[in-house]
């Protein structure tokens, strides 16, 4: 992983953190560097809330300790909690939470004047943190004549103004429509860029994620699951959730040289060496569908019946149940495909992929 | 499009059930005719005579100050007590908020004796208070304020405890993460937010205090001109000049509706 150059590992967040919310137990650790991006990547439930509550001080930890910089947030055997106000922490929350009876420009002065600034240079500080996100000339509106677009800039501009050195994003995008979204997400990259501090995204949206942030932590059920640069999770799911998410097949399996042996019964043939407990995945866009056995096969093929077809893109998603591996897989083929073969629920295909498309990795 | 709506609606109304409907009726009917036979029966040619009276101003002064104060307080001292029951999370708090609606359901009268056991010149606080200054409350203007708070505090409190639980409290959150300190975040994000509610209590308050006749008279007495409020004109009024009291009861009802309309529109719909 490349770091930028005003990365500073000193100056960043370090957090273990543990604590129960009804049925969930949240136990990890975190690490975010001064200057970097990390995203906090995990189903509904899975934690990802709780974490961000907990380091803004909403919610006290059971265990654990949280610093930033030199600064101790938590630590739950020396009995410290700092509060919420006294933590050099700026939150973007997912609705935004805009006060609706301020304008833009004192809801952005809020955190300046709260913390002892005149009322006066608290504006003023407004005034740059706005023009920053390109909202100077919503300053005067209320909160409830902005568009989402709008709302989601000024929070961060409100988030910004009390020069955090930890800024927590909440799903920044989710409220948005898809087509702001797309235009909000680059701007959102570059003032994450331009920030000095350490950032954590939660995102349940991998683009969201790939887009925002130089490393992932994948979290399932309170727990960490996989950690990685967006290339490397994508490339290498280590759990089905994440599979699913970067839309890869996945399996376990042992391997003995070119072949593994699949936890569900199969066999996958794989181009690289592999020894021992390891993951396989394949896109599914490397499957090929065929309606007879076909000639001149390649290494895998797999028998199967489609249990579901979905449009995906430009393609076709087809989901092939009953394969001699335990498992169902997803092929990706275009619509004239589809169309040719006669798919269609129900039907018996044969499902053929690469040795050389397989990616297999150690688990 | 709105036609089609109008439409709806009264085939909606069409199919309101009977059981339904009368005794909606009625209770309209009930609250509605009495105020009507107030306006039919007041001796409007003697309105201006009945108005002017000396009495009836310092009276109508009287309540209007007595019930402005009280309000006043109520709010000064129940908007942080609402505070403390809806936010707080203390132990307790479900005994507390009963306590505190017992006032509401006390007969008046009961509320003006009690206040004497307390402050009255032998009371429990108010003989001490009478040895080191020679003050006492009963039989003034002071004591009517405090009678008028006793009745109308609860009110004003389950209406702004009942507005700070609606409220979103992640406003306050928000607040928090921004550096605002506890009583920073109640004053510039509680209050504003809750503002129509408190607006709210406040008239339930004034309106009740200005009504305020029971505790009123146990407490602080029938002295015209110091503890003689409106209530209490009206009702001796009754005995000796009942169409002085119908045209006071008129304008005691005029003056509550127009300042109920004139704070709903300055108050309510701020944002």
């Amino acid at each position: 992983m490349t770091r930028r150059p005003h990365e500073r590992p000193d100056a960043g967040l370090a957090a273990r953190i543990c604590l129960q919310r009804g049925a969930l137990r949240v136990d990890l650790e975190l690490a975010v560097l001064a200057g970097e991006v990390v995203a906090l990547v995990g189903p509904n439930g899975a934690g990802k809330s709780t974490v961000l509550r907990a380091l803004a001080g909403l919610l006290p930890l059971q265990q654990g300790r949280t610093m930033l910089g030199s600064m101790i947030m938590d630590d739950v055997d020396a009995g410290i909690r700092e509060p919420s106000h006294r933590r050099p922490v700026g939150v973007v929350f997912q609705d935004y939470l805009l006060f609706p009876h301020l304008s833009v420009l004192d809801n952005v002065a809020f955190g300046p004047r709260a913390t002892g600034a005149s009322r006066h240079d608290a504006r003023e500080k407004a005034r740059q943190a706005l023009r920053r996100v390109g909202a100077a000339e919503l300053s005067t509106l209320r909160p409830g004549r902005i568009s989402g677009g709008q709302a989601q800039r000024v929070a961060l501009a409100r988030a910004l103004a009390t020069d955090p050195q930890l800024l927590l994003l909440d799903e920044p995008l989710a409220a948005l429509d898809a087509r702001t979204r797309l235009m909000v997400r680059g701007e959102l990259r570059r003032h994450l860029a331009d920030f000095a501090g350490a950032t954590l995204v939660i995102t349940h949206d991998p683009v969201d994620a790939a887009v925002l942030a130089d490393r992932l932590v994948v979290i399932e059920s309170g727990s960490v699951v996989q950690t990685g640069t967006p290339t490397e999770v994508a490339r290498r799911p280590r759990t089905e959730y994440v599979a699913r998410l970067v839309g890869l097949n996945l399996m376990t399996g042992t391997g003995h040289g070119h072949r593994v042996d699949v936890a569900g019964g199969g066999v996958v043939h794989v181009a690289a060496h592999s020894e021992g407990e390891m993951y396989v995945a394949f896109r599914p866009a490397a499957v090929s569908l065929f309606t007879k056995r076909p000639e001149g096969s390649p290494r895998n093929l797999w028998q199967g019946r489609i249990s579901g077809l979905e449009p995906h893109g430009e393609g076709v998603r087809v989901e092939i149940g009953a394969l001699h591996l335990g498992a169902s897989i997803l092929a990706e083929v275009t619509q004239a495909a589809v169309a040719d073969l006669g798919l269609r629920p129900g039907s018996t295909v044969w499902a053929g992929v690469k040795a050389s498309d397989v990616e297999v990795y150690p688990r | 499009m709105e036609t089609r709506q109008r439409h709806r609606e009264r085939v909606l109304l069409g199919k309101v059930p009977w059981l339904l409907a009368a005794p909606a009726l009625l209770a309209l009917l009930f609250l509605i005719l009495p105020l009507l036979g107030l306006l039919i029966r007041a001796p409007w040619p003697d309105a201006w005579q009945v108005i002017t009276d000396d009495q009836a101003v310092q009276a109508l002064r009287l309540s209007l100050i007595t019930a402005t104060v009280s309000m006043l307080i109520a709010m000064v001292l129940g908007v942080p007590l609402a505070w403390l029951l809806a936010r707080s999370g203390l132990p307790g708090l479900g005994v507390l908020r009963a306590l505190i609606t017992v006032p509401l359901v006390l007969p008046p009268v009961v509320g003006g004796v009690a206040l004497f056991t307390i402050l009255g010149r032998s009371g429990l606080l108010g003989r001490p208070l009478f040895e080191l200054t020679g003050f006492a409350f009963p039989f003034t203007p002071y004591a009517v304020v405090l009678a008028q708070v006793f009745v109308a505090l609860p009110y004003l409190v389950l209406s702004v405890e009942g507005a700070l639980r609606t409220a979103d409290s992640r406003y306050e959150e928000a607040a928090a993460t921004l550096g605002a300190r506890p009583m920073t975040v109640f004053s510039r994000v509680t209050l504003p937010l809750i503002g129509p509610g408190v607006a709210a209590g406040a008239v339930l308050a004034w309106a009740r205090a200005l009504g305020e006749f029971g505790a009123t008279i146990t407490f602080a007495g029938n002295f015209p001109g110091t503890t003689r409020t409106m209530p209490l004109e009206v009702y001796l009024a009754l005995e000796t000049d009942p169409g002085a009291a119908l045209m006071l009861s008129v304008l005691l009802l005029a003056v509550s509706v127009l300042v109920l309309v004139l704070l709903r529109d300055r108050w309510v719909n701020r944002w």
